[in-house]
């Protein structure tokens, strides 16, 4: 029995059982259909993954059709799913780490409104995200995408009594929408240009023998396919110049965080680059850009997220740095190492959110890394886990990260885009610091609670505790089977760029000395300067020229190196770039048209006889038009 | 003079107007709190022309001289037709109770505007197309004025009728000049006629005026300044009836006449409507972003929907008129629908009609909200609801015809038509509710009416291939 | 015999009459007339053009836009009336509750 398709319609099941009688469930009868569904869906995506895995690599792709969806005349479509290795790793990557989350959130939504819903939604999301990736066509890929904006929406705006959490919802959606044009017109392009949409007989024309391989290199229709459907991406994944909904979207609870930022949504962009990579193989002006604006991306958002506060912003500008990476990654051709880089932050950046919970969850919400401080003693299990996945980020030797990170920077090296290596390598320390900013200022150092929170700091309940620590060691360890991960995806992605290259040795050195750095730096910082400090303060019975002393040192490290850089990232990158050229163009355009439906309503005055003029300047306008001879 | 009048050819249209007639004289004999059941009556009356109509399905036939045409298009549209007049009886029988207008006038002229609008999708000839045309506008300038003690229904009327009644003059006046340069009013001898001697400059005149007619009957831009006015004057179900029934015959005539009589002169309407496709769905959607009236709104995204079904006719080629048909339907789903809901919501006297008594009321009337923000969905294209299908359906069509440009600017328009549907979503699930959410019981009847529309809504998204090859096979008569 | 451009120029210059009494009055019965003028021109149209083309056809139709206006002003002075009845106007430019 043929049970592939049941992976994305399961959690339709669980979406539909709870949306509809939920409501009347006990909680939980809510919880268990909604994990229910996904575990299933987790089991036969393995069970998929083990059957690929049984037969020789060129038989690796099966189609499972459901039904004819659409057909007139050359128009055809249909409902079908898609197995081949890119598909059944990321399927079991979405459904893992997605069913992670939704034990998680047990524990983390238990005691809100509304529990029923929020699991409605959660597996809608899933469900769309896995129609997504198992969708055969680009028609059906859309509706995928589509659904995880829509899904994103609803989460995102779930404290929709918030107007920050449903103004945060509005702008995802309408940011998505933007980009959603682009790919809709990518997708009618591919149809005028192929007259098909599946993924395999597009393939074949852009074959050796096809009819497009002459058009390989120069700026053509393909070229067009492909930018149009990378401006969808970088709506969905958040890259410049549509990035700008992420970091608002922590609005929504923290595991739908958790979610959108490492499983579902703003993968979703680098996975259709990677699954079209004939097509973007074939276009190298595309491919560039691509790169350039991954690249461009991760280390414009680590820069602003260097003085960040926020624990869930810093998260969010460093998603969108490492989803940077992975568009890196794929434009210059390492498409196993773009997926590859995808898994391993699903680990550590799912890890990360939900530790983030777990934090804010004893701390009654609180955001604020400046008022958080010495909370290793009171969270260990958080502690530790955090601690895996900010090494693993960081890109610590021998961590998943690490490994990733190293294989994004030889492939661009090896492939010949040093720019792109030598910018990775400087966001990569950049990462490093950033990370460790926000580990030490939360777990380490003085508490700098709000008096009325210190009491009942708590660790979560197992329920919570148990998918951290599995995350964490996905997140350590999760970086072993890359030979095998590249090997098993190589029918899709091809043959693998030109071997690692003499210097691959040096540049695993480079990659652990730049996480090093970025770690030092962090460390004198915001470890051994505070507590020098403390100290000092504390042998001269709080003497006044210690604090200005304090105060100095603070002061001298602000002018030399944070404050120029502050400047740069908070008042120029985030506040300048950010909220005035991004923000004012969105709300420039939205301007014009409302001052141009303000002038049509004017138009509209209510009097019949202006109506009856309209109507006649009308005809006169085709009158002439036939009488120009047009 | 023709033998053949095949009366069984409009049996489906002669049962309507019989029904309509039969209403009217069992008005008298019914009392006022009875009147229902003269809109049962009517809908009995719809269901048999609908079964009547589906024993003819399959044949094709001419009639009374070839004015009437019996083929797999014309059975299309009457279905359509009688199941929006269905649904409007369904959606108007609590209605006219509560706003205390329940005369059972109202469900004759709807059946009698059916019949007009069955007609249109049938003729063959200008003559009959005129009369057709001119029964629904007649009918539905009532309907409009309905509420008679209600001034802005009253303004809905006047207004709707000055200016219908000024477009069907020129539309007349162009039908003449298309008689006095081919010789016939038939469809077939028109095509004829042009094909064989060319276009002059009359037939031209001609030619556009027709363009103006149909233009105002399913508001086209500029020709759609009427609607704003009148479906936020009319009483709610005959502006939903408005939006969808009177629509889609025109538009049903329009392809008739233009694929069947002026095939010859595709590029010269070709170009026009490509123009004025444009043009319809910006300012559409440009003036709904800022409407504060729900109907209103509706209506400027009634005007942007005629937009997408133009780039549809533009395309001309098979595709682009299945796709019409296609999306007629889903149109006519969601838009139904959709003022079902403002007219339950409305309440007595249609006081809640503005988008901010929308507020907050999304987790208090789960249904209710839940079928609005499906129809909005579809509204917007988003995928799985018979909207965004439609839309698909519609510009590829016009991207294999390779108008690009216009499918730019159309999927342009649907992106900012996002935004203001997305509003109605947010108020209605993000925003306070007012300080006293006002109880309203949702009337059976217009429960069974949303239920269908939604369900029609979704199986049409996920399951569009019957729709669609339905669709394509109709065509096939008219090419 | 009078040459059918005759009948053109004449309908011609009804239909600008109406026109510009559609656009230029404010009484809403004389708008209906004006509008009546056109349609009366779209008569003489076809009947000259029938006369023309020695075809019958045209007058036929005639005959039904006749009886269509004449359903049309019975409607139209209904809804004229109902408009008085509550606004006490018939003047165009005074109703406009209805815009925007």
């Amino acid at each position: 029995m043929d049970s592939f398709w049941l992976i994305p319609i399961l959690p339709l099941v669980g979406f539909l059982a709870n949306g509809l009688v939920g409501k009347r469930l006990p909680k939980q009868a809510v919880a268990w259909i909604a994990c229910l569904v996904v575990a299933a869906s987790l089991l036969l995506s393995a069970r998929a993954f083990y059957a690929l895995m049984q037969v020789p690599p060129e038989e690796r792709h099966v189609i499972h059709p459901l039904f004819t969806w659409v057909e007139s005349g050359d128009f055809v479509a249909r409902f079908e799913f898609l197995l081949d290795p890119l598909s059944a790793v990321m399927m079991l990557l979405v459904t893992g780490v997605g069913l992670l989350i939704h034990v998680y959130s047990v524990g983390y939504m238990w005691a809100g409104e509304g529990f029923y819903r929020y699991f409605a939604y959660l597996n809608l999301f899933m469900s769309s995200m896995l129609l997504l990736v198992a969708a055969n066509n680009l028609l059906l890929m859309f509706v995928g995408w589509e659904g995880v904006g829509l899904c994103s929406y609803l989460l995102i705006g779930y404290w929709y009594f918030k107007k920050s959490a449903s103004d945060a919802g509005k702008k995802a959606f309408v940011v998505n929408r933007v980009g959603d044009f682009g790919f809709l017109l990518g997708i009618l392009l591919a149809f005028l240009t192929f007259q098909t949409l599946d993924f395999q007989a597009i393939f074949q024309q852009l074959g050796p023998e096809g009819e497009f391989a002459a058009e390989s290199g120069k700026w053509g229709t393909l070229s067009w396919i492909a930018f149009l459907l990378f401006i969808g991406a970088t709506g969905k994944s958040a890259q410049v110049p549509l990035y700008v909904w992420l970091p608002d979207a922590m609005e929504g609870p923290t595991p739908v965080s958790a979610l959108i930022h490492a499983a579902t949504m703003v993968t979703a962009g680098v996975y259709m680059v990677v699954r079209l990579n004939p097509l973007y193989s074939l276009t190298p002006g595309v491919s560039g850009l691509v790169a350039t604006v991954g690249i461009f991306t991760a280390f414009y958002a680590a820069t602003i997220a260097l003085v960040q506060r926020d624990i869930k912003r810093i998260l969010a500008y460093s998603t969108i740095s490492q989803i940077g990476y992975m568009f890196a990654a794929a434009g210059v051709g390492g498409y196993a190492a773009s997926i590859f880089h995808l898994s391993t932050h699903a680990y550590f950046k799912a890890l990360l959110f939900l530790g983030a919970g777990s934090v804010m969850r004893a701390l009654q919400n609180e955001t604020d890394i400046l008022r958080m401080g010495g909370l290793r003693k009171y969270l260990p299990v958080t502690y530790w886990t955090f601690l895996a996945a900010t090494v693993a980020i960081s890109g610590v030797p021998l961590t998943s990260g690490f490994f990733s990170k190293d294989e994004i920077l030889v492939r661009s090296f090896s492939s010949g885009h040093t720019v792109i290596g030598i910018v990775g390598l400087a966001t990569a320390v950049l990462t490093a610091f950033y990370m460790f900013r926000l580990f030490f200022l939360t777990f380490h150092g003085e508490q700098r609670l709000a008096p009325e929170l210190r009491r009942g700091i708590h660790e979560p309940p197992p329920s919570m505790a148990v998918p951290l620590v599995l995350l964490a060691l996905l997140s350590l360890f999760g970086g072993y089977g890359y030979g095998y991960l590249e090997g098993f995806l190589e029918p899709v992605t091809g043959e693998p760029l030109p071997a690692r290259g003499e210097h691959s040795e040096a540049l695993v050195l480079l990659t652990a000395v730049a996480s090093g750095l970025g770690i030092l730096a962090a460390y004198l910082f915001y470890v051994r300067n505070p507590t020098w400090a403390a100290a000092a303060q504390q042998a001269l019975g709080g003497a006044h020229r210690l604090l200005w002393r304090k105060y100095y040192v603070d002061e001298l490290y602000d002018r030399l190196f944070v404050h120029p850089l502050k400047r740069v990232s908070d008042h120029f990158l985030w506040r300048g770039v950010d909220e005035r050229v991004v923000d004012g163009a969105v709300n420039g355009t939205a301007g014009l048209v409302r001052d141009l439906s303000g002038f049509l309503r004017q138009m509209q005055t209510g009097y019949a006889r202006a109506y009856a003029t309209w109507i006649l300047l009308g005809t006169v306008g085709i009158l002439v038009y036939y009488w120009m001879g047009g | 003079m023709p033998t053949d009048l095949h009366y069984l050819a409009i049996l489906p249209e002669i049962i309507t107007a019989a029904t309509g007639i039969a209403i009217m004289l069992l008005d008298p004999f019914t009392a006022p709190q009875h009147k229902g059941r003269l809109g049962w009556l009517g809908v009995a009356g719809l269901l048999a022309a609908g079964v009547a109509g589906a024993a003819q399905s399959g044949r094709t036939m001419t009639a009374f001289g070839g004015m009437v045409q019996l083929d797999s298009y014309s059975v299309f549209f009457r279905w359509l037709f009688f199941g929006v007049s269905i649904g409007t009886i369904l959606i108007s029988l609590q209605y006219l109770k509560r706003e205390g207008v329940h005369h059972s006038e109202f469900y004759a002229l709807v059946l009698f505007a059916t019949t007009g609008m069955s007609f249109m999708a049938a003729s063959v000839d200008l003559i009959l197309m005129f009369i057709g045309l001119e029964t629904v506008a007649i009918s539905t300038y009532v309907l409009a004025g309905f509420k008679r003690s209600d001034p802005r229904s009253n303004e809905s009327a006047v207004k709707y009728f000055i200016l219908g009644a000024f477009s069907t003059a020129v539309l007349l006046y162009g039908i003449a000049f298309l008689y006095g340069q081919t010789g016939s009013t038939r469809f077939d001898r028109v095509a004829e006629a042009l094909s064989a001697q060319g276009p002059s400059a009359f037939f031209l005149v001609g030619l556009a005026l027709l363009l103006v007619g149909f233009g105002f009957k399913v508001a086209m831009a500029p020709f759609h300044v009427w609607t704003p006015d009148v479906y936020e004057g009319a009483p709610s179900p005959v502006t939903a009836f408005l939006a969808v029934g009177p629509k889609a015959a025109g538009f049903a005539a329009l392809v008739r006449v233009l694929y069947s009589a002026l095939p010859d002169m595709e590029n010269h309407w070709g170009d026009v409507l490509g123009l004025v496709a444009v043009l319809t769905m910006t300012v559409g959607n440009v003036a709904a972003i800022t409407q504060s009236n729900i109907k209103r709104l509706l209506a400027y995204s009634s005007v942007a929907h005629a937009g997408y079904l133009l780039v549809g006719l533009v395309a001309r080629n098979e595709l682009g008129i299945s796709a019409v048909l296609y999306y007629a339907v889903v149109y006519a789903l969601m838009n139904l629908g959709a003022f079902t809901v403002v007219v339950i919501w409305s309440g007595a006297g249609e006081t809640r009609v503005h988008l901010s008594d929308y507020a907050g009321i999304g987790f208090r009337y789960p249904f209710l909200t839940g079928c609005l923000s499906l129809f909005l969905l579809s509204l917007i294209g988003i995928p799985a609801t018979g909207g965004f299908m439609g839309k698909v359906f519609l510009f590829a069509a016009a991207v294999q015809s390779h108008h690009v440009g216009l499918v730019v600017i159309a999927v342009l328009n649907s992106a900012v038509s996002a935004y203001y549907y997305l509003r109605i979503i947010v108020i209605m699930y993000m925003q306070e509710p007012a300080a006293q959410v006002p109880s309203v019981e949702i009337p059976v009847p217009a429960a069974v009416a949303l239920v269908l529309a939604a369900l029609g809504t979704l199986l049409t998204g996920l399951y569009p291939s019957a729709l669609l090859d339905l669709a394509s096979r109709s065509v096939l008569a008219v090419r | 015999m009078i040459p059918a451009s005759h009948y053109l120029i004449l309908s011609a210059l009804l239909v600008t009459i109406g026109v510009i009494g559609v656009l230029t009055r404010r009484n809403i019965l004389i708008i209906f007339m004006s509008i009546e003028l056109i349609l009366n021109a779209a008569n003489i149209n076809l009947i000259a053009f029938s006369r023309q083309l020695q075809d019958v056809i045209g007058q036929v139709f005639a005959v039904f836009v006749i009886t269509v206006a004449a359903a049309e002003a019975a409607i139209g002075l209904g809804i004229v009336i109902a408009l008085f009845r509550n606004r006490e106007t018939i003047n165009a430019d005074e109703i406009d509750l209805l815009k925007g």
